[in-house]
């Protein structure tokens, strides 16, 4: 009789199995469009010269230890970290009111925010405080907030599969909708999955309700500098909420600019109302790192230090950030003029107007499955693929299957959509009802489809 | 305008009463009602000595080996390793959820034995974890979650200080059982055997594997067997912390004694281990969890639901500490040059614990001190109650934990006798 007798066996994270499925395929054209890591042209990682660059300056450097870092991360990296987020001449900086937490990656920003607010924010023990996440989001940040013991998680309108953008008028209704000092998950600019982001007038409209309406700002910002290639232009959502003067999270990952992945760089920028505010709560979360992972990891946090707070190289990561974001954009821009060329039915525009690394094609889970089981190329079953993925010699290949996946399974696509639609409609009803357990079990109950048409709406 | 104003006003009610606080200053803060959090016990010790300018002063708080100049000490092996990872230009992909393999593999292996039964029948599930804190915080959520039995968990009396609030962040409850004898500075064991003979059946029970964090006091081979024989009686699940193999005896095998045991005896245990201290790999984060089961089915079923805990909390662990650990581990050269400067780490602190106790000879003191050299590993529970080690601080510049607890890797050749004046002065 075994104490885990009853354990069961937990359905694989997606994205991960994705990627193992692909490693198992023996075929010679076979493409990987599903985790969210950079390939360059030869579909191969890459790691950063400057990254290069500072590691050898590290190893090198006899008088530096594997000493613990202080629970709060390395101090250089703490400052430089905001100041990336939130510019050098931010004024929130100067007033002595921005700090943070060094974490493990984006998640681990993610998570630090989360257990603070549901131990902090807004009186104690917020188990029952609304969080709301985008339709569709990243997958983990169900995950993350659920287990941060928030019970009451809920998806606002984002995607508008119909026109493949935006849906303002969903969203706004949403934030007028939500009960006061709800918690919001906003993605600070390239949207994982939909590579949607709102406009800068936009950003003007959610601020507002959100401003009126209490509503709490959690900005995600997992690609500063990978959207547009510009760091600045990138962080614009995040700098005009902090001139509006809102407190506000910011869990920020090093993960992509820095190409970082496995070092887990990340950090939780805090902005409160004055240095006595932000004390006290950093006092809290240095509590709340002390029982989930001591202190910090030190490799990555020194890589980004040095190198963010060095002029010179400095400026050599924003170049290497600018290569990677620019040769997205022409995969982009080459994508959907092959697409046109082939007469592919359906509108492309949207794969040069989403942003990041990210595009939300539109394929339906039926053209899903035959892309990966009669073309093999590996993407997600909501239809999402990763731009890095695409290559100059991979890129006809993948346009062609992408063009024989809607014509050959297009007969399908109405239908299925208004399926979909409807069953979508009845999840986004339950999630407000079950709790995120329920859903998950729900989820990984139901059939593919389904499953699909939730993170579709 | 006015709202900035009125902010002293909102903070001072919110300093009579918390909710009030909250209500009065959510116009002014999110966070007007959040307390300013107490300081760390333990890290809380190495931020106040940091800002004592006595040049005698002494940091005898967080377990971090010193040479014998009182600097931090980066092992040869690692800097050997280092090269070697450098030369190769490995990518940065994401690591499996699980951590690196290679580690995973050696660091089950490190613990268990080569030639373990468990590892030949695949029947272990070890995942890389945040060093020895993120391990037993994956353990402990997944107690919370899948463990049938009681909710306690219970703790050595005393036990390291973060072991409760990791427990309890988790969502478990905390009991102890007798362990430490204060009137001897030794084992309690007619005291732990009591105790455990009342545990309820399928409670955990938390074990030191070896090295005890405070106070240095491991249990005899026959003790432990009797422990295990009782263990098994009472039906209790038990979960090893293992932060110091080597380091207390200054040999891998014999400090994995205990936990190889209880697993031939038949316990499925739960183990956490550390690479901070026996690898000087503090900063990196280096660590294992591990589950003994059944068979490889259930290990399977286990391994799925670990990647799911982990993956809400960062995801997948960092590279470089566990690429360290496993190319020592994994090469030859590198492992017996490590398990030469392990030998040599606990060595130098076996040496001091004999200067002290010689050094409080020469002092004067009429007082017993066989435990100092009795315990074993990093810490010495002196046995100075909170008094005389506040005195020992104020006077001395000696910062220790208000337990009692030393850290005699900070003790070097060169101070050992200034300690062992203070330590005179504020017991005779």
């Amino acid at each position: 009789m075994s104490v885990f007798g009853d354990v069961p066996l937990a359905p694989p994270v997606a994205v991960f199995k994705l990627s193992a499925d692909f490693r198992e395929d023996g075929h010679p054209q076979k493409v990987n469009l599903g985790v969210g890591a950079y390939r360059t042209d030869d579909c191969q990682p890459w790691v950063l010269p400057v990254v290069k660059k500072v590691e050898r300056l590290i190893v090198e450097d006899a008088g530096l230890n594997h000493e613990y870092l202080p629970i709060l991360g390395l101090p250089e990296f703490r400052s430089a970290s905001s100041k990336v987020a939130l510019g050098d001449g931010s004024a929130a900086i100067k007033d002595g009111r921005v700090g943070g937490v060094q974490a493990l990656g984006g998640t681990g920003a993610l998570r630090i925010g989360a257990e603070f607010l549901r131990r902090w924010y807004n009186g104690v023990n917020n188990t029952a405080t609304p969080v709301y996440v985008s339709a569709p989001t990243w997958e983990n940040h169900n995950s993350v907030f659920a287990d941060a013991g928030f019970k009451d998680i809920r998806p606002y309108h984002y995607w508008d599969a119909a026109k493949r953008g935006l849906d303002l008028a969903g969203l706004l209704d949403d934030l007028e909708k939500a009960p006061e000092h709800s918690v919001f998950v906003l993605h600070a600019c390239a949207h994982n999955p939909t590579g949607t982001d709102p406009t800068r007038e936009e950003w003007k409209q959610i601020s507002e309700i959100m401003k009126r309406r209490s509503l709490f700002v959690f900005f995600d910002s997992a690609y500063q500098g990978f959207a547009s290639g510009d760091l600045d232009k990138d962080a614009w959502a995040i700098r005009y909420f902090v001139s509006e003067g809102f407190e506000l999270f910011i869990a920020q990952s090093f993960s992509k600019n820095f190409g970082l992945y496995n070092e887990r760089v990340g950090y939780l920028t805090v902005v409160a109302r004055d240095s006595e505010n932000l004390s006290r709560t950093l006092s809290q979360m240095e509590k709340i790192v002390r029982t989930t992972w001591s202190n910090p990891p030190s490799q990555g946090a020194r890589i980004v230090s040095k190198t963010l707070n060095c002029p010179e190289l400095f400026a050599e990561w924003k170049s290497n950030v600018k290569t990677m974001a620019d040769r997205v954009l022409l995969m982009r821009d080459q994508l959907k003029a092959k697409l046109q060329a082939l007469g592919t039915p359906g509108t492309w525009d949207h794969i040069t107007q989403q942003i990041g690394m990210f595009s939300f094609t539109g394929l339906n889970p039926k053209q899903v499955e035959y892309m990966i089981a009669e073309k093999h190329v590996y993407l997600m079953a909501s239809g999402r693929i990763n731009m890095c993925g695409l290559t100059t010699s991979n890129i006809d290949y993948i346009a062609q299957s992408i063009h024989d996946a809607v014509t050959k399974k297009s007969h399908f696509f109405r239908v299925e959509n208004k399926l979909n639609r409807s069953l979508g409609r009845c999840l986004i009803n339950m999630v407000g009802v079950f709790s995120p357990d329920v859903l998950c079990c729900c989820a990984t109950l139901l059939p593919q489809k389904e499953k699909t048409s939730f993170t579709d709406h | 305008m006015a709202l900035l104003k009125s902010n002293k006003v909102i903070y001072c009610l919110g300093n009579i009463s918390p909710s009030l606080g909250v209500l009065s200053t959510r116009n002014s803060s999110w966070w007007g009602g959040v307390q300013m959090g107490p300081p760390d016990p333990i890290l809380g010790v190495t931020e106040a000595f940091k800002r004592d300018t006595n040049p005698k002063k002494m940091n005898l708080g967080v377990g971090a080996y010193r040479d014998d100049h009182g600097k931090p000490f980066v092992l040869s092996c690692v800097r050997k390793a280092e090269e070697l990872i450098t030369a190769k230009h490995m990518d940065k992909e994401y690591l499996p959820i699980g951590g690196l393999g290679d580690f995973s593999k050696c660091c089950a292996q490190l613990a268990l034995g080569a030639d373990s039964e468990v590892l030949k029948s695949s029947r272990n599930i070890t995942v890389q974890t945040i060093s020895g804190t993120g391990s037993l915080r994956i353990g402990a959520n997944f107690l919370a979650r899948f463990h049938g039995g009681p909710r306690d968990v219970y703790l050595p009396k005393p036990s390291w200080g973060n072991h409760t609030p990791i427990f309890r962040d988790a969502g478990m409850q905390l009991k102890a059982y007798r362990y430490y004898d204060p009137s001897t500075c030794g084992f309690d064991f007619k005291g732990a055997l009591d105790d455990i003979s009342k545990i309820p059946e399928q409670s955990v029970i938390m074990l030191h594997a070896c090295a005890h964090n405070p106070t240095g006091v491991d249990p005899k081979p026959e003790q432990w067997k009797e422990i295990s024989d009782l263990v098994k009686k009472r039906n209790l699940l038990v979960f090893f912390d293992m932060a110091y193999q080597g380091f207390a005896s200054g040999d891998i095998d014999r400090d994995a004694w205990a936990v190889r045991y209880f697993i031939e005896q038949g316990h499925n245990i739960l183990l956490s281990q550390s690479f901070a201290k026996n690898m000087g790999l503090y900063g990196e984060r280096v660590g294992g969890f591990t589950v003994v089961c059944n068979d490889t089915e259930e290990a399977k079923r286990v391994e799925s639901q670990l990647k799911i805990l982990i993956r809400p909390i960062y995801s997948n662990p960092p590279m470089n500490g566990a690429r360290i650990a496993a190319t020592i581990l994994n090469t030859p050269d590198l492992r017996s040059l490590w398990l030469e400067e392990v030998h040599f780490m606990a060595n130098r602190i076996i040496k001091m614990r004999e200067q002290l106790v010689a050094g409080l000879k020469k002092e004067g003191s009429s007082h017993n001190w066989q435990h100092v050299i009795d315990q074993i590993g990093m810490f010495c529970f002196t046995g100075l109650k909170p008094e005389q080690v506040e005195r020992l601080t104020k006077e001395f510049s000696v910062y220790m934990t208000k337990d009692g607890r030393i850290s005699m890797a900070g003790v070097t050749s060169a101070n050992v006798g200034y300690l062992a004046h203070g330590i005179h002065a504020v017991t005779k």
